[in-house]
């Protein structure tokens, strides 16, 4: 069975009688379970039965039963979904996130949950409390994150497509690191019900695939308003259109989101002069306060992450620890000691930067820098059609080589937080290799135009001719 | 001089779902825990949904408090720990960017002056923690989120009370606006609960754990004279929050260190800002009813006495029942019809039937205290004028049925007859001998007429 096809060719093949639903995803799943990557945290082992009830259906839906992974952040109504914390261990959601639904709606296989950073805190995967995930290109490095486990999964062909989550890079750096296209939709443009919130004002669920043309795809069966949130609303079909091209598009190269690395840098004056070369005009967008934006995208961050994972007390769910004889202040502090080592700092840091006498240094001081951001990124669309740079700004790094420096971890999101802070699409497309591993490059628009962001995304896909994911 | 400020917590118990799912609103009788789903129990990826109902209710009270309402609003989460809060925050309002609460710079009169509402704001209830025992003793503590999300509408006024009896006038006007409106059920347990706070010196002590309007009052006037003692021996008067303990009748400083609680609060980004254009005000104003306090003014102006005009004013059925019948003839005999002999506000008596008999006493073809029967009879089965006038022969009675009546009741009471002779009083009981005779049919001022001349 070959399990290297894309989303679009997996469809046709089962139309046509070429590809069973049930055997492709039964050698997905094998894939999966044999596997020394580490993508998953949960195999659906009755994924291959579903499967084969589509395969019985006379009417398929689009998907036709292809295998999908699943971010461990979003919830699934059947297996666990613990966000790759000891905290959430063996926790199982009463209910599917809307995006989950749609995807089954339309009869795409949920075979799994994939690993990630504990909480979506991180950008190496690393953080996991239930170990790394490694790089399918080369097992010593890390798969980039903090949704890791979907891009590796796709990387080493163990599902067809995937949903991330983006709060800061989450989808697009895991997708640079691995080789695979990872979208951050507009905010608002797919619903955010049953993805377990870390920073609920600027996150948002994300397509990850192996093209665009299946990123946008699968864009298109989860988007849209839900009225189960009240911060979604109608997005345009981004599939139909996306040979579109960029012919007369104007893109500004941002001046202060550079690589770090001679490679990287190679790769975005590659896609510079590829997409001049299918008619783009390029100047140059330059955005004061990028400067100020990873210090404002960690306060936010974590002052809302103190909030929302204050509800993880381990009182009305949670693992195993009983309650009798303990005060609920000491019980909860007790409880919250499983929470892992990067989670902790960030729900200190997020006790703190809010707080009385402090906000207006911190809190207050990043709203103001995210409120300027988000006048600047609106005044550069009023020049420029897209922004593009590197995804992120250095190449995959080994595993272990980064983690005892959270401040060099926080600055690698210096390309990616951005889009999130203002609310704007932002996709990133493997570009090249380099030194053995993958390099992507990153295309944001304006907000609501995500259609046109994977439209200019597929053009540059077409040029850069990237080799296929090592499987 | 004391002065006295509240924040009251009032239960939009009339809606039909939560503030932000659609479990029930009216959560009383339930099995613990079984009014809940994973909006209001903060289950990890579930998301508010705002009740439009409840925007519109908080809109409707705050104009009825006389308060402006901004052209948007927004929630905030206020951050703290406590078992009865499932996610430990609360969604709330805030004036953190100007005015963004559903009410700001309200007035009520109450007596001669006003009480200024500072703010109306809209915010979830938390659940319900029941203790076995003492709650400082419990040895366990049993939580129910049946509650745990219901919509909630904070009123803070101004100190403007002088005292507790102005606190207990101003929460029974509270409290017939609550009803009048349609929106809450004050009589209910715990759907309306106030808090004060009192200064007589500098400090501001806030007064915690009341359960009953009752209860407040009596809080309020131990913590008076509690701090008027301290003032008047030249102690000093601390800042702080106390509990009134229900069972020794006195407050108590709070353990909890609350009031200094840092709630970290932040836009509550869940839930969009909500847009109340002049329009969508204008036309939640429009649909509301005519206020208690204007309503019995104009009951005043058709020459109702005070005390019945209270009585219907206040009741949002007996109002209506009034205004139905109404046609203007016996409006004072109408409105003592509807204030005495409507038994209360869950009474069957439809407007329709009430004109009927009304219209028939002021003909003359039915004598005011048939009238009042037939209205208990209708108000008890629901049956039209005519059906109980055929049944019980509540039609009026002619000059000589009366006097034939008269004269049975005579012949049977020669000794009362003989009393009434020595002593013109007596004749009432022979007037009543003779109205319970023919069940009321007879119009005592002619049967009394009739007795007068016999005499």
């Amino acid at each position: 069975m070959d399990l290297r096809v894309s989303a679009e060719q997996y469809a046709a093949g089962v139309a046509d009688g070429s590809i069973s639903a049930e055997e492709f995803v039964a050698a997905t799943l094998e894939r999966a379970r044999s596997s020394r990557i580490h993508a998953y945290l949960h195999i659906d082992e009755s994924a291959v039965e579903r499967a084969r009830a589509v395969d019985k259906k006379g009417e398929k839906g689009p998907f036709c039963g292809m295998p999908v992974s699943v971010k461990d952040n979003i919830c699934t109504a059947k297996t666990p979904t613990t966000c790759a914390s000891r905290m959430l261990e063996g926790y199982v959601s009463p209910f599917a996130a809307t995006a989950v639904e749609r995807l089954e709606a339309q009869d795409a296989v949920i075979v799994g949950k994939t690993n990630m950073d504990e909480f979506a805190m991180g950008i190496t995967t690393e953080f996991s409390a239930y170990g790394p995930t490694l790089n399918p290109w080369n097992h010593e490095y890390v798969p980039g994150g903090s949704s890791g486990g979907a891009a590796a999964a796709l990387a080493a062909l163990q599902c067809c497509a995937s949903l991330g989550s983006d709060t800061g890079g989450s989808v697009r750096n895991p997708a640079s690191f691995c080789g695979v296209v990872g979208f951050k939709p507009t905010y608002g443009a797919v619903s955010r019900y049953g993805l377990v919130p870390y920073a609920n004002s600027i996150e948002q669920i994300g397509p990850m695939a192996r093209t665009v043309r299946d990123a946008a795809w699968v864009f298109d069966a989860i988007s849209g308003a839900d009225p189960r949130d009240p911060t979604s609303r109608a997005a345009p079909a981004a599939l139909e259109g996306i040979e579109g091209g960029v012919e007369g598009r104007k893109f500004g190269v941002v001046k202060e989101m550079g690589g770090d690395d001679a490679g990287v840098s190679r790769a975005l004056s590659s896609a510079v002069s590829q997409l001049e070369g299918a008619g783009a005009e390029f100047c140059e967008v330059s955005l004061s306060m990028i400067e100020y934006s990873v210090a404002a995208y960690y306060v936010i961050t974590s002052t809302e992450a103190g909030s929302n994972l204050a509800r993880f007390d381990n009182v009305r769910y949670g693992y195993e620890m009983p309650l009798d004889g303990y005060e609920f202040n000491a019980y909860v502090s007790r409880a919250r000691a499983r929470l892992g080592p990067e989670v902790t700092r960030r729900m200190i840091l997020g006790g703190f930067v809010p707080s009385a006498g402090h906000a207006g240094k911190y809190f207050l001081k990043a709203l103001k820098v995210k409120h300027r951001l988000e006048r600047e990124v609106e005044d550069a669309f009023g020049r420029v059609d897209y922004m593009i740079s590197p995804t992120v700004p250095v190449p995959p790094f080994k595993i272990g080589e980064k983690i005892d420096e959270p401040v060099t971890l926080f600055k690698l999101d210096a390309n990616t937080v951005t889009a999130n802070l203002s609310g704007t699409p932002s996709v990133s497309v493997p570009h090249s290799v380099c030194g053995g591993l993958p390099v992507g490059i990153q295309i944001s628009g304006r907000a609501g135009d995500d259609a046109g962001v994977l439209r200019a995304a597929r053009a540059l896909e077409l040029r850069a001719r990237f080799p296929g994911v090592p499987g | 001089m004391s002065r006295i400020g509240l924040e009251i917590h009032c239960q939009l118990a009339m809606l039909e779902s939560k503030l932000f799912c659609p479990c029930r609103a009216d959560y009383r009788g339930m099995a613990p825990n079984t009014n809940v789903c994973p909006v209001c129990l903060g289950l990890p990826g579930a998301l508010p949904m705002p009740n439009a109902g409840a925007v519109r209710s908080a809109v409707a009270l705050a104009s009825a408090l006389g308060c402006a309402v901004p052209p948007r609003i927004t929630f905030f989460r206020k951050n703290y720990f406590y078992p009865d809060l499932p996610k430990n925050y609360q969604i709330t309002q805030l004036d953190a960017y100007g005015p963004t609460s559903v009410g700001h710079g309200g007035a009520v009169r109450v007596g001669d002056s006003d009480i200024r509402i500072r703010r109306v704001q809209l915010e979830e209830d938390p659940g319900r923690l029941v203790y076995e025992g003492a709650s400082e003793r419990t040895a366990m503590t049993l939580a129910d989120y049946n509650r745990a999300g219901t919509a909630l509408v904070e009123i803070v006024t101004e100190p403007d009370f002088d005292g507790p009896g102005r606190v207990r006038a101003f929460l029974n006007a509270l409290s017939d606006t609550l009803e009048n409106l349609g929106i809450s059920e004050p009589g209910m347990e715990g759907a309306v609960r106030a808090d004060g706070n009192v200064s007589v010196a500098e400090a501001r002590v806030e007064v915690k754990n009341v359960s009953s309007f009752h209860d407040l009052e009596k809080a309020l006037e131990y913590e008076i004279t509690r701090q008027e003692s301290l003032a008047s021996r030249g102690m000093e008067i601390a800042q702080e929050t106390r509990h009134w303990d229900e069972r020794r009748r006195v407050t108590v400083p709070s353990r909890a260190k609350e009031g200094e609680g840092d709630y970290r609060y932040f836009l509550e980004g869940d839930i969009p800002w909500i847009t109340l254009d002049a329009g969508a005000v204008e036309r939640i104003r429009g649909r509301m009813p005519e206020g208690v306090g204007q309503r019995r003014q104009r009951y005043l102006g058709y020459g109702v006495s005070a005390q019945v005009a209270d009585v219907i004013a206040t009741d949002p059925r007996r109002s209506r029942l009034f205004d139905e019948a109404r046609d203007g003839r016996i409006d004072v005999e109408l409105a003592n019809m509807v204030a005495t002999d409507v038994a209360g506000s869950r009474s069957g008596v439809s407007a329709a039937n009430l004109a009927r008999i009304a219209g028939a006493v002021a003909d003359g073809k039915m004598t005011r205290s048939a009238a009042r029967t037939a209205l208990q009879e209708s108000a008890k089965t629901g049956q039209s004028l005519e059906q109980i006038s055929a049944r019980m022969e509540l039609g009026g009675m002619g000059a000589s049925e009366t006097e034939e009546a008269v004269r049975e009741v005579l012949e049977r009471e020669p000794g009362a007859l003989e009393e009434a002779r020595r002593n013109p009083k007596a004749v009432n009981y022979l007037v009543g001998k003779v109205m319970s005779g023919c069940g009321g049919r007879a119009d005592p001022a002619r049967v009394l007429e009739i007795l007068r001349r016999s005499l």
